[in-house]
């Protein structure tokens, strides 16, 4: 074990043996889930605070629950509302966060590389919880968790992204995560929502559903992001689903023990037909239950790292 | 506390293999007949030489007794005092108590006793898991220099040593070896 990082920006810049200490630390931390008194001492006397410029329930609160079964103290501080409405910087907002003293600072913001500002300037951790269209690492980490929980490891597996992979920052971390994992990658979806240099990265495209899903052991839904679209990207949300909404009958083709999984939230009968959503294959809420112990796990690791 | 550093000067050997099983021996019988028989008794090794040591200690007893105490395993790095003096997070590591502690003794079980902290550490957590009617204490070595009031009720072998020295329970589970040994540094 060697964590020595302040922050957590990225799977992009994380070393293997990373990612595989942060899986590590979160198996242990699962246990306390099970617990009928679910709080250890551990981060006692140290302060999260949950930046959020982006609307997000999941996240936060999987953040601020990880923070407090640590014992830390969470602060949630939303962007409505508050000083960045009144024409406050965002480096203004986190210097005037900073003079508290807080241990971590978790952030999300609609630009890219907006926690990486904050990393540089602050001197507690910063960790990235979606920037843009950039990053959003906890969410890879938790879907890395998940699948190596249910399939016993991760090298070798063929994993399908399918859908907006464009406007995904959860596709692009994951796409880095899991390659440095030894997992072969395949995206699909309909050409104007792939990134054309989408090989760069080491992944398979394609550009058919049956095809793509057929020999995974892991088929990741995404949702389709209406807020991030301006327009022109698919014909219309029903033919999007006609085409690539994933059905049980589309199902059948696929291994019987495939993983459903969806970064969530879902949008039923869009991408996902409400019975895969609720079929033995989905894994959707061990997802989400994983993503309270990879914070636990993050937040251990950063606010014991040298900055905090 | 049980460093096994390689650079570390072997001074003394404080335990072959009998005389680690005989100490073992010793405290088994010593539980079981404190506890009025063994039924009572679960056996929680701190990770992760102290698990092992339990699991040898219960073996011993269901010999004596017949019945075969349960065995946790507890890893107290989400309870240490020290988390902010060292230069990195300690490996946080699994718990597996697979059994209700509320209303049983409990005995902790640790290769070596040093300062006391992690027992401090242990009875912290063991509370965050039940409410046992009793926690007893189990070592193979105490070697003194306790900086907290905590004092052991099965002692395999006692111990002095400076603070300069480090005691090392090598095992064959782990080691290859079963002894115990004073390095120096």
């Amino acid at each position: 074990m060697g964590w020595k990082r302040k922050d957590l920006l990225g799977m992009q810049d994380l070393e293997t043996t990373e990612i595989t200490d942060v899986l590590d630390t979160a198996v242990s931390m699962k246990e306390i889930a099970s617990r009928e008194i679910k709080k250890v001492p551990t981060l006692r006397g140290k302060t999260v605070v949950n930046l959020f410029y982006e609307a997000s329930t999941r996240t936060r609160t999987s953040f601020e629950i990880a923070g407090k079964w640590l014992s830390a103290d969470v602060i949630n501080f939303s962007a409505s509302g508050s000083s960045a409405e009144k024409g406050e910087s965002l480096l203004d907002t986190a210097k005037n966060i900073e003079a508290m003293s807080p241990d971590v600072v978790v952030v999300r913001h609609k630009a890219a590389g907006a926690p990486g500002l904050l990393a540089r300037n602050l001197r507690c951790g910063v960790v990235n919880a979606g920037d843009g269209l950039h990053e959003h690492p906890t969410q890879a980490l938790l879907d890395l968790m998940t699948i190596r929980e249910k399939k016993g490891h991760l090298e070798g597996l063929n994993v399908t992204i399918v859908g907006d992979i464009t406007h995904s920052r959860v596709a692009r971390s994951n796409i880095h995560g899991m390659r440095k994992m030894g997992i072969t990658v395949t995206v699909a979806g309909p050409p104007t929502l792939i990134p054309p240099q989408c090989q760069e990265l080491g992944v398979k495209v394609s550009h058919r559903l049956e095809e793509a899903i057929a020999h995974a052991d892991v088929i990741m839904m995404l949702r389709l992001q209406h807020e991030r679209m301006q327009g022109g990207f698919i014909p219309s949300i029903r033919e999007y689903s006609r085409v690539w909404g994933l059905t049980l009958t589309r199902l059948q083709h696929c291994r019987p023990d495939v993983l459903i999984m969806h970064p969530g939230p879902v949008n039923r009968g869009v991408e996902l037909s409400p019975e895969v959503a609720d079929s033995r294959y989905s894994v959707i809420l061990d997802q989400v239950s994983n993503g309270v112990a990879v914070r636990m796990a993050v937040l251990y690791l950063l606010a014991g790292s040298k900055g905090a | 506390m049980s460093g096994t550093g390689v650079s570390a000067r072997e001074k003394a050997q404080v335990l072959d293999e009998t005389g680690l099983d005989r100490a073992l021996t010793r405290i088994a019988h010593e539980i079981v007949e404190q506890a009025g028989g063994g039924e009572d008794v679960v056996l929680v090794g701190i990770k992760t030489r102290g698990v092992t040591l339990a699991e040898r200690i219960s073996v011993k007893i269901s010999t004596i007794e017949g019945t075969k105490p349960s065995v946790g395993a507890l890893d107290i790095t989400l309870y240490r005092d020290d988390l902010r003096l060292k230069a990195e997070q300690p490996v946080v590591r699994s718990t597996e108590i697979p059994f209700p502690i509320k209303g049983r003794t409990v005995v902790l079980v640790d290769d070596v006793l040093f300062t006391g902290r992690t027992i401090r550490a242990a009875m912290d957590a063991l509370m965050d898991l039940g409410r046992p009617r009793i926690i007893r204490l189990a070592v193979l070595v105490d070697r003194g220099h306790r900086e907290l009031p905590i004092r052991p009720d099965y002692i395999g072998k006692n111990l002095p040593t400076s603070r300069r020295e480090t005691v090392a329970v090598l095992l064959r589970e782990h080691d290859g070896v079963d002894r115990v040994v004073i390095q120096e540094d």
